[in-house]
């Protein structure tokens, strides 16, 4: 295993009394050259969870191992250099994570300049090998962030987050803001890359389809909490918590014929608000299945098959 | 041809900067029947917005230009209308709702106050009698508990309730066209497929066009009947959305249905990427826009502009690939037919 959680928790406190249970006890774990997807809605914490496995934010309790050696719970500035070479992030928003006074040479070099282990030749070099192999042109190196369209600047993202050449990446919906064209141009880059320097990815997005096609597992999360896990095509053809099922259900395919066959059931109502939780499930408001123990039961993930755990009162 | 609700021919839309001038919107056709939903894809700034907003009256002007174009709604041309003339479609004949609610309410104004202006305004109602109506079509875009969700403000709303309170304002004067510019793209899955459904009941129950602006292919067959597909300021192909998607006459739509994954089970396909990107359209091209990315691109499609071809029905597609002197492309018929 090259990442593994226990119970990894975020809770941010919000005004006095209040607190915002943004990741509430995630355990799993990510296999060398795997590509995990978790996939929820906005406000399910698949972000939050991404930014506290590589140290971005303090974890509130739980545990976090990296090829079995312990993280610290909160990052000193000499962990973040241990282990920035080891674990990247590529973000959401090509046009605000990229800092538009630097250029191109500057952001993705940085990885290399801090640790003071490259020359300024050295750099250079691997800055222009990098650019070469996100697609873009050596020359680009002077320029500045604006005048990239998003699509580019996601590749100079990529870039400055594999110069490092770290084993674990977390892509952080890296497509959600390029249009269909280039969406496909930046899955197969990462694909690419997956190939031929054996990344280990934590690939978090909202596009059910596009997580299917990329990653091998998937999860996915509720208010969160990880409410189901497996295999990709497994868990997409036959989900089985009602939550993953209404989601998969809204799912729209660009089929016109198997849209006007579908049964319309949409989901009802909407995500609750992750302020001070009560125990029990948290998708019982809106679950069609709801049973009564479910509102003050918290279900535990249970394993329905080989590599499947599902937590849901249904199957215990 | 009478069920023609709107009907616009060879509009083109050009905008001033400091680069020079852009030709956003470059000779566009299009009518929607009563009744049915026409999709305009295209990727971002193919110009799909920029249309729509044109008709609506919306183009800053200056910097922005009509320079030629017809846009008629039950016959009437709506182009060049004097703002005060223009108001009196404008959020009565036709309704439009945007990609980010949040922005396009007023933060100090109540939901219910909002919706009642436009009664207020247009229908010359009294204050008292629009609230009420404001209620009913809170109601009807499915807002629980409306009389209560009328006096609270925007900031109290999530965003799939936003969007229902906007398409309920846009239906305050019974429209007879809707538009609506992406508006599930900054919406999570779920909400989507509410919205949608809801866009769909309507469509049914009120007899409105709808004109949905979109990038997305899947929400397109989901609730599209008619579809145009746009680059680089023109339609390059049109039909019913079968056409669209089991007929694709034109290799840029080809190039965005191959570029999408698609949920088959034990159906593994690798994305084929569009590469390159839309040309400048300070200097567009004059041949065909999608020369340079096309992977069945001839001499002829670099100089010339290619016409609409009828592939069937009121389907055509501007590809030379359809001339008849053009070599026969297998790949042309790849993705059809699934």
């Amino acid at each position: 295993m090259l990442i593994e959680t226990r119970a990894l928790t975020k809770h941010f406190r919000i005004g006095s009394h209040q607190i915002l249970h943004a990741v509430d006890g995630i355990t799993l774990s990510i296999q060398e050259n795997e590509i995990l997807g978790l996939v929820g809605e906005s406000g399910s914490g698949k972000s939050t969870f991404g930014k506290t496995l590589v140290g971005l934010y303090d974890r509130t309790s739980g545990e976090a191992f990296y090829n079995g050696v312990p993280l610290p719970a909160k990052f000193k500035s000499k962990d973040h250099l241990t282990y920035s070479r080891e674990m990247q992030m590529i973000f959401q928003d090509p046009y605000s994570s990229l800092n538009p006074r630097m250029t191109v040479l500057d952001i993705i070099g940085e990885g290399l300049v801090l640790p003071g282990t490259h020359s300024r030749s050295e750099i250079h070099e691997k800055v222009a090998y990098w650019l070469e192999k996100v697609g873009l042109h050596p020359d680009h190196m002077s320029r500045y962030p604006h005048e990239f369209s998003g699509g580019q600047r996601q590749r100079i993202g990529i870039a400055r987050a594999m110069i490092i050449e770290p084993r674990f990446v977390v892509c952080d919906e890296p497509i959600s803001a390029l249009d269909v064209s280039v969406q496909a141009q930046i899955i197969n880059l990462l694909d690419e890359l997956k190939e031929s320097i054996g990344l280990t990815l934590l690939f978090i997005a909202h596009d059910l389809s596009m997580v299917r096609y990329v990653s091998h597992r998937m999860a996915v999360m509720y208010l969160g909490t990880l409410v189901e896990i497996g295999p990709s095509n497994e868990l997409f053809f036959d989900p089985q918590h009602p939550y993953t099922q209404l989601l998969i259900e809204s799912n729209p395919e660009p089929d016109p014929v198997l849209e006007r066959s579908r049964p319309h059931t949409p989901i009802k109502g909407e995500i609750t608000s992750p302020i001070n939780v009560k125990p029990g499930c948290r998708f019982v408001d809106r679950c069609p299945r709801a049973m009564a123990h479910c509102s003050h039961e918290t279900p535990e993930f249970i394993a329905t098959s080989k590599d499947r755990y599902v937590a849901c009162h249904l199957f215990s | 041809m009478s069920d023609i609700v709107l009907d616009v021919k060879n509009l083109r839309v050009e905008f001033d900067t400091y680069g020079g001038i852009v030709k956003a919107v470059r000779g566009v056709s299009f009518s929607v029947p009563r009744g049915q939903t026409l999709a305009i894809v295209g990727e971002s700034g193919c110009g799909k917005s920029v249309t729509v907003q044109a008709i609506m009256g919306l183009i800053p002007m200056p910097p922005g230009r009509i320079t030629s174009g017809s846009a008629k709604l039950n016959g009437q041309e709506m182009l060049g209308l004097s703002p005060k003339e223009a108001n009196q479609f404008r959020g009565v004949e036709i309704g439009m709702i945007f990609q980010d609610p949040m922005t396009s309410l007023n933060p100090t104004m109540t939901i219910g106050d909002q919706i009642a202006e436009t009664l207020i305004v247009h229908r010359g109602y009294t204050k008292k009698a629009s609230a009420k109506i404001a209620v009913d079509l809170l109601d009807k875009t499915k807002i629980p508990e409306a009389a209560k969700r009328a006096r609270q403000y925007p900031f109290e709303f999530s965003g799939g309730m936003l969007q229902r309170s906007m398409i309920a304002m846009s239906l305050a004067c019974n429209p007879t066209v809707l538009i609506a510019d992406e508006p599930t793209t900054a919406l999570d899955v779920t909400i989507q497929a509410e919205i949608l459904e809801l866009m769909l009941e309507l469509k049914r129950t009120e007899g409105m066009s709808i004109i949905l602006i979109t990038h997305d292919l899947a929400v397109v067959a989901r609730v599209a009947d008619d579809v145009a597909v746009m680059y680089a300021g023109q339609i390059i192909e049109s039909g019913s959305v079968d056409q669209i998607f089991y007929e694709s006459a034109h290799p840029y739509t080809m190039g965005l249905k191959e570029a999408m994954p698609t949920n088959k089970p034990n159906e593994e396909r690798k994305l084929m990427p569009i590469s390159g990107s839309p040309p400048d359209l300070f200097h567009p091209p004059a041949g065909c826009g999608y020369f340079a990315r096309c992977p069945h691109a001839m001499d002829i499609c670099e100089s010339n502009q290619p016409s609409g071809f009828r592939i069937a029905a009121d389907h055509y597609a501007s590809c030379w690939l359809h001339h008849e002197l053009a070599p026969e492309v297998d790949a042309l018929h790849l993705v059809g037919d699934q």
